[in-house]
């Protein structure tokens, strides 16, 4: 059974099985109750800024925590009671506050099973929201995985859809690896259908969501719907049939996804809204250049956003992220 | 109190400017004109009026994303605001900051920040350029109640306090972070004593009152320029509006609202004040109203007839480049 949920609906769901199914699972992170648990009949809790975590202090007064604006202290306070016997979800309301949260995920979570010998687990998932499509502008608008999913110790996940938000997260919460989950904001207001109950989307499988012959359109988070815009029309004009594969998954990477569609088509577009350099986009080229060689038709493409920060003027914005338009033109430079 | 009339006018044209502007910019989001993350300085004019007076444009102060006001109080000018929070070729950062990185180094103003707390060591930066050049300026940061839980706010006063900079720190204490009330996450009634632990001079002002602003602020500037080390003042103040605009609001008692919106506005505070004291006239202040409504006026008629920014404007400004 399933039915239409929002995309932050979805996650909502997730942290609610997850809360009842798991007494060690909390979730901590600033305004994510939001004027909740006070004293007063009209006082409601907004559940974040984005309205994601609504209800659930209610449903878990304990367990449900508004932190201060402390990123540095909520990253490493999550890091700890992980290695201790909780299962935390922080919220890191934007992915850019990465700046003033990293060390406890770069030195510490990432690490410390490792340094310890292996005897350490770091069950801990850090949800936020990324990148660009709200006129955020540059402190509020980036897609900062590619750092996360460069770091050693770190997975990083980032879905397309509620019905894979649902499940990745899940799968994130009850994994014992430090996990990111990106919220994309290109997609937060986007609905699907969304089974009901508990289930997990695996960590590391890519999943196919169009099925053709000519091109390979690599995509993942907000990229998706790009990809299938772009594959649409490029059926529609041009005759051309993309196999269209969403990674959701950033580390570990599923490359065996991506060189076996690449066999199939000889021809890749990789779609990422991230800034080019130290990217996936680059890693996903490379992979296919590194043990795709002989399958290849035609050079790889990155359709990625400029070297330059987000801009808040809208028209600017616009054609800082990835379009349609950008990948057609690609696939049409390979033909 | 040592404002001359024309003096006390700029800065009650200063205040209603920034409620004008303010205003008009909820507007237009509401509908749905402009874009953005929007926040709003209405009921905190006080504080960014009274700490500038007393401020020259070679002055640097650092802000929030609650910035408008500090631009405003510091006379940057509101059309070219206008046109940035529209993303013109004509803003004041030619589009590409917009509302949490408005800012104009001309006016000594390094700007808004869309980062809770980062202006703070921006600002102790300032006030060792100022102390090691020698300049005589004072850098200010202006920062929220919320902004004092990041570390980046205690290892600014360690250091300001061990150097002893110029800089004044005005903590704007507005009783919420977002929507989350600050005695929920702060336990100390008041911040000010959070310069304690740093041996540092602190002081409590009324943010809705001008004149205890501009009092306090040269009590604490005289410190700063006399080499004895930075300062913390703590304005008690409260965001009139949502924390941004279109914040259904659902977190705060409307009888504790209403009780600062009628009560405690600092507008209606300064005329009162002024007026009883015939210090200025009623009539001089409606004439005020009068030149901001229209500059107002013309300053968005100007940003919407302006043109987009050029697509080459995206990679533009990345880097320095020699001769650019
Ligand atoms: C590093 C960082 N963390 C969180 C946020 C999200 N955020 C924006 S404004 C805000 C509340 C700030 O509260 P306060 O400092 O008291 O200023 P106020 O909004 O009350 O003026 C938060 C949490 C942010 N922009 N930057």
């Amino acid at each position: 059974m399933s039915r239409k949920l929002g995309f932050g609906a979805a996650i909502n769901e997730a942290i609610q099985i997850a809360m009842q199914t798991d007494p060690t699972v909390i979730l901590m992170g600033e305004d994510v109750a939001g004027g909740g648990k006070r004293e007063g009949d009209d006082i409601d809790e907004m559940g974040g800024v984005l309205g994601t975590t609504r209800g659930l202090v209610k449903s878990f007064p304990d367990r449900v925590l508004d932190t201060p604006i402390s990123e540095m202290g909520l990253m490493g306070t999550g890091v700890g009671a992980a290695a201790t016997g909780l299962r935390p979800i922080v919220e890191l309301m934007f992915m850019d506050f990465l700046g003033t949260s990293l060390d406890p995920l770069l030195n510490q979570a990432a690490k410390l099973r490792y340094m310890l010998g292996g005897k350490a687990r770091i069950p801990l998932t850090v949800r936020t929201v990324s990148g660009a499509g709200m006129q955020a502008a540059a402190q509020h608008s980036q897609s900062l995985y590619w750092i996360t999913a460069g770091i050693p110790g770190l997975k990083t996940v980032i879905p397309s859809n509620p019905a894979d938000a649902k499940g990745l997260l899940l799968a994130a919460i009850r994994d014992d690896n430090p996990v990111v989950f990106c919220e994309p904001k290109l997609i937060l207001r986007t609905s699907g259908e969304v089974p009901e109950g508990d289930y997990e989307v695996p960590i590391g499988k890519a999943q196919r969501i169009r099925e053709g012959h000519d091109v390979s359109l690599i995509g993942f988070g907000g990229t998706v719907p790009v990809c299938q815009k772009a594959a649409d029309k490029l059926a529609r004009e041009d005759g051309i049939e993309c196999d269209v594969i969403d990674l959701r998954s950033l580390q570990p990477l599923d490359e065996e996804a991506i060189l076996g569609s690449l066999e199939k088509t000889g021809r890749l577009v990789v779609v990422d809204e991230s800034t080019p350099r130290s990217s996936v986009a680059s890693d996903v080229a490379a992979l296919c250049v590194d043990q795709g060689f002989d399958f290849l038709e035609a050079p790889v493409k990155r359709v990625t956003a400029p070297h330059a920060p987000v801009p808040f003027s809208r028209t600017l914005e616009q054609t800082y992220i990835p379009s349609a338009e950008r990948v057609i033109a690609a696939v049409r430079e390979q033909a | 109190m040592n404002l001359d009339r024309t003096q006390l006018l700029e800065a009650y044209r200063r205040m209603r400017r920034i409620r004008s502007f303010e205003e008009r910019l909820s507007d237009l989001v509401t509908a749905g004109k402009m874009g953005g993350f929007m926040h709003l300085y209405l009921g905190e004019e006080a504080v960014a009026v009274g700490v500038c007076s007393h401020l020259s444009d070679q002055d640097i102060v650092t802000s929030t994303h609650r910035g408008h006001g500090h631009c405003i109080a510091k006379g940057v000018g509101i059309a070219e605001m206008m046109a940035e929070l529209f993303g013109r070729a004509t803003g004041i950062c030619k589009g590409k900051g917009g509302s949490m990185h408005i800012a104009d180094l001309d006016k000594g103003m390094l700007g808004a920040n869309g980062i809770v707390g980062a202006g703070i060591p921006l600002a102790t930066g300032a006030g060792l350029s100022a102390q090691l050049r020698g300049s005589g300026e004072v850098a200010v940061a202006f920062f929220g109640d919320g902004a004092t839980n990041q570390g980046a706010f205690h290892e600014s006063l360690n250091m300001a306090a061990n150097w002893k900079l110029p800089v004044l720190y005005v903590v704007e204490n507005n009783g919420f972070g977002e929507f989350t009330p600050t005695e929920f996450v702060i336990p100390v009634k008041d911040i000010a004593v959070r310069a304690d632990s740093y041996a540092m001079k602190s002081l409590i002002a009324d943010g809705m009152d001008f004149f205890d602003v501009f009092e306090k602020t040269g009590e604490a500037l005289d410190h700063c320029r006399s080499g004895q080390g930075p300062v913390l003042l703590e304005c008690k103040t409260y965001r009139f509006g949502g924390h941004f605009v279109g914040d259904p609001l659902v977190y705060r008692s409307k009888e504790e609202a209403e009780d600062w919106i009628q009560n405690r506005d600092p507008l209606d505070g300064f005329e009162q004040q002024c007026v009883e004291a015939s210090l200025v006239d009623a009539s001089d202040l409606r004439q005020i109203d009068l030149e901001v409504k229209e500059e107002l006026d013309a300053a968005v008629e100007a940003a919407e007839a302006a043109p987009m920014p050029d697509p080459s404007e995206l990679t533009a400004d990345v880097y320095f480049e020699e001769g650019a």
